[in-house]
């Protein structure tokens, strides 16, 4: 059954979105609440791998080798360093953007699997854990929209 | 009478449902008498949120003291310790400002009008022309006048058209505004202070009435020696007045409200005190709310706040049984840690229930300042005029039609900017000019050092203040400005009572009202409309105010049925009737609401579809998030919670009150509450200076042992010590920072 490989990729995706998340908070820790919502984002990945444990404990998962060619080309990898000032602010939070939607987009694959197997518990994590990554992206969503104006047009380029 | 230390004055106990008996105050300067005062101007009192309705004695063209106004409705002629010996001392202070500085060779030196604008514009203009509005960023007050304000919001916002416009009422009412906002769509106080003659029980979640609104606590006082008195339950860490007279007192650790609130919440569903029927018709979001608080139970509450669960369920029950509960909410709750989720809890328990909207069931969701509720209303904050929605471009067309501007240059692409983002811009460098009116910064905003930094580098500051403030110390161009009983203007308190306050004497010197500060800007700027005309069309207050009107027509903070005329010859008058949502119809309306709301957690705006989605269209929200610990916690380096709070005898950062000889004698300086264990653990003894440490900076202070919570050390906020230990964190909803919830170690200093 392809689901395993599809369970690895968004455990592997939430992991990397969890300490992406935290590399972000800490390395912009000048803005405080970047800091603070960064680390309790994190925390809510941190509590998807958890919720993916008994499903995983059942189907198994498969990390991305040499037979799983298509999730191996769209892994994302984590963020391992910040950039700096209000453009690599910006630029920070569009790359963990980037990661929420693979996250996201591969719950619904999940979710949509889980439903044909009638998987009440898997269905019950996916939608649950789906609706936590939209709060993470409306919340980075919202951060960037305010920051875009003065990061652009009149911020310094350091 | 002495009210400095017969602070609540004597009681005039009445019954539920009668009028509180009116009781005159009275202050004048030594030798004087009330038949000596030439003129009485009718006003109120700005020296808190209450707005005690009074009248200031003049006397040689100078104010000698002030009376109650025994038929106003919001203090029946009394007076509380500020109000009678802060209001007017220091207006004859000699240190008031009386020219303008502007800073030469690094000093500040005195120079005239013209210069002192000039060089404002000069910077302004070219700052315009090199960066654009964004350059510019506006921090005001909780303590002008709303013809001020609305001008101000009209300059900033169409005039400039930068976003980075906000006020000190983030630091203090912030949160009240952001959870009517989440709870009901708009802000607008749902209660009045009547509602404590018709309570039958009283919850104060983190309000120390007693020494912040010393008459409305007079007013609760003197039911509760009454007949019939109400049941009170008081959510505070420390033994307050408030305690004293509760009939449960919940002493949450300091950062964990939520987890209370949530357990209280629970405790409405599961003991089925919640009115199904009122809270399906008018409410959403039940499910998930019951699901959000299904974990607190008390045994789980008394594991995170260290209560006792019996005083949960306690409490609780006197919450679901009560008939007519009157909430009232404050700082401890707005300055501390999930302020926004805390205090829409409040509002939570009172849907659930059915329970606003009539006599006695109301919720007061306070302010810290005299006319914060005004800097909300018109929008020289991080709000839009009128309760608008930045996010709503029907919105934004209506205000560039009211102002004849192109809609693109009202900012409405985010939520303004909130004080902190503003002094970060700053930093930064992106902000070049902030024009501080009315506040001190420097003292009152977290991490002052920080501030200070900010304050005194690059930036172009521009301060117009009564005294040269530890801000005004740090401006480019400080202008001396009016204060209260010098100029005229309106004003409305925490409960919605709107005042006029007319000009008694002359300012000093070339001192003038903050509304003429503004329009000297907006002149030397020469803003025009579309069409050409002067941007601003008003040169007097009462035109200001005719604007104003206007502005908020239809909207729910609607003025257009008062006048400068209708104020004077009735007094105080409620915008909204005295109470809000007494049909339970709330401004929820996708079309009509103020936000879409926020994510509680996370501070994330929910979107137009979304909010269309949960088709509220009237009917209120019933929000929550869970408890999660407060950023900083005590560790082996900080081993001791850092809270602060207020003091009876002094206001903000002491500015007015500071220069009254009995209040400051009363108060002088700051001091350090510890516990007695605590301090037998640290060999201090009351009266020793000790120092206390936070992971910013140090203080000395003489030590106070009282009743604080063992592991709590209480510092009040007025003095600049509190903020030097203060950390820069902020409410993820509202914006106000968390002034209770820092960690600090203390050592004797001799040590
Ligand atoms: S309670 Fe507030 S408004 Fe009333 S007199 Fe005291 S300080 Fe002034």
């Amino acid at each position: 059954m392809q689901l395993v490989i599809y369970l690895g990729l968004v455990h592997h995706a939430e992991q990397t979105l969890a300490e992406s998340f935290r590399v972000v908070g800490h390395g912009h820790a000048d803005q405080p609440d970047v800091q603070l919502i960064c680390e309790q984002l994190a925390a809510l990945s941190d509590d998807h791998v958890r919720r993916l444990t008994p499903v995983v404990d059942r189907y198994g998962e498969q990390h991305s080798g040499a037979d799983v060619e298509e999730p191996e080309r769209l892994h994302a990898d984590g963020l391992a360093e910040v950039r700096q000032g209000p453009v690599g602010l910006l630029r920070d939070l569009q790359d963990l953007h980037v990661l929420g939607t693979l996250v996201q987009t591969t719950w619904t694959v999940v979710h949509q699997a889980a439903q044909g197997l009638r998987d009440a518990e898997l269905i019950g994590a996916a939608r649950h854990c789906s609706a936590e990554t939209s709060r993470q992206l409306a919340w980075l969503n919202t951060r960037m929209k305010a920051a875009a104006p003065q990061a652009l047009i009149v911020a310094g380029r350091d | 009478m002495d009210r400095i230390s017969d602070i609540w004055g004597t009681r005039n106990p009445h019954s539920r449902g009668t009028t509180w008996p009116a009781r005159v105050d009275l202050h004048l300067d030594e030798g004087l008498t009330e038949a000596q005062v030439d003129r009485w101007v009718p006003s109120a009192c700005v020296l808190c949120s209450n707005g005690c309705g009074c009248e200031i004695a003049v006397k040689d063209g100078r104010m000698v003291g002030v009376r109650g106004r025994a038929d106003d409705p919001v203090n029946g002629g009394r007076l509380g310790p500020k109000g009678l010996y802060g209001s007017t001392p220091w207006s004859r202070s000699p240190d008031r400002l009386t020219r303008p500085l502007i800073r030469e060779g690094g000093e500040l030196v005195e120079c005239d009008w013209d210069t002192a604008m000039g060089r404002i514009a000069e910077v302004s203009r070219r700052l315009l022309r090199e960066r654009g509005p964004l350059s510019h960023g506006f921090y005001t007050s909780g303590q002008l006048f709303l013809e001020e304000y609305y001008t101000l919001a009209v300059i900033g916002k169409a005039g400039i058209g930068t976003p980075h416009m906000d006020g000190n009422t983030r630091l203090c009412t912030a949160t009240a505004a952001a959870s009517l906002k989440e709870s009901f769509g708009a802000d607008g106080q749902p209660g009045c202070y009547d509602d404590v003659e018709h309570c039958d029980a009283i919850f104060l979640y983190g309000h120390n009435m007693p020494e912040t609104q010393t008459v409305l606590w007079a007013r609760v006082l003197d039911r509760l020696r009454g007949a019939d008195p109400p049941v009170l339950v008081c959510v505070d860490p420390r033994r307050t007045a408030v305690a004293a007279e509760a009939t449960v007192h919940l002493a949450p650790k300091v950062g964990t409200n939520l987890a209370l609130m949530n357990g209280l919440v629970r405790e409405l569903f599961v003991n089925g005190w919640v009115d199904e029927d009122w809270v399906g018709e008018h409410t959403v979001g039940v499910e998930t709310l019951r699901e959000i608080v299904s974990p607190y139970t008390p045994d789980e509450v008394a594991r995170i706040c260290e209560v006792e669960p019996e005083d949960v369920t306690k409490a609780a029950r006197i919450f679901g049984t009560s008939q007519r509960v009157l909430s009232t909410v404050l700082q401890g709750f707005y300055q501390s840690h999930q302020a926004t989720a805390s205090a829409v809890a409040v509002n939570n328990l009172h849907l659930l229930r059915g329970m606003l909207g009539r006599p006695g069931a109301g919720i007061l969701q306070m302010n810290g300042q005299p006319t914060a509720q005004n800097n909300r209303e018109c929008g020289a904050d991080g709000d839009l005029p009128g309760f608008r929605n930045w996010d709503n471009e029907q919105h934004i067309a209506e205000l560039a039609r009211l102002w004849n501007v192109d809609p693109l240059v009202i900012p409405h692409w985010a939520e303004p900017t909130h004080a902190l983002q503003i002094f970060k811009y700053a930093e930064e460098g992106s902000i070049g000019l902030l024009w501080i009116s009315a506040t001190n910064p420097a003292v009152s905003l977290p991490e002052s050092a920080r501030i200070r930094r900010i304050l005194g580098g690059d930036c172009f500051v521009v301060v117009q203040d009564l005294f040269r403030t530890e801000t005004a110390e740090l401006a480019d161009v400080v202008l001396p400005a009016a204060g209260w009983g010098e100029k005229t203007g309106t004003f409305t308190n925490a409960d919605r009572t709107v005042h006029l306050s007319e000009q008694a004497v002359s300012p000093p010197g070339e001192a003038r009202s903050d509304f003429e500060i503004f329009l000297g800007y907006a002149d030397a700027m020469d803003f025009r409309d579309a069409d050409g005309r002067p941007l601003i069309g008003w040169r007097t207050p009462e035109h200001a105010f005719e604007a104003w009107r206007e502005a908020s027509r239809g909207r729910p903070c609607d003025y257009s049925e008062l006048s400068y005329d209708r104020l004077r010859s009735s007094g105080g008058l409620r915008w909204g009737a005295d109470r809000l949502y007494t049909d339970a119809s709330f401004p929820s309306a996708t079309d009509f609401c103020e936000t879409y709301g926020h994510d509680l957690l996370t501070g994330a705006t929910v979107t137009e579809q979304e909010h269309r989605a949960q088709g509220a269209d009237g009917r209120a929200f019933l929000k929550g998030a869970p408890y999660h610990p407060a950023p900083e916690t005590p560790s082996e380096e900080f081993p001791l919670l850092f809270t602060t709070g207020r003091t009876v005898h002094q206001f903000h950062t002491r500015t007015k009150t500071g220069r009254s000889r009995p209040l400051n004698r009363a108060a002088p300086e700051a001091w350090a509450e510890l516990s007695e264990a605590d301090a037998a653990k640290l060999g201090i003894k009351d009266g020793d200076r000790v120092r206390v440490e936070s992971p910013r900076s140090a203080v000395e202070v003489p030590a106070r042992i009282t009743r604080v919570p063992t592991g709590t050390v209480f510092v009040p906020f007025h003095y600049g010590q509190a903020n030097e230990l203060t950390a820069t964190v902020w409410d993820p909803v509202s914006k106000q920072p968390a002034f209770k919830t820092a960690v600090c170690r203390v050592t004797p200093c001799n040590s």
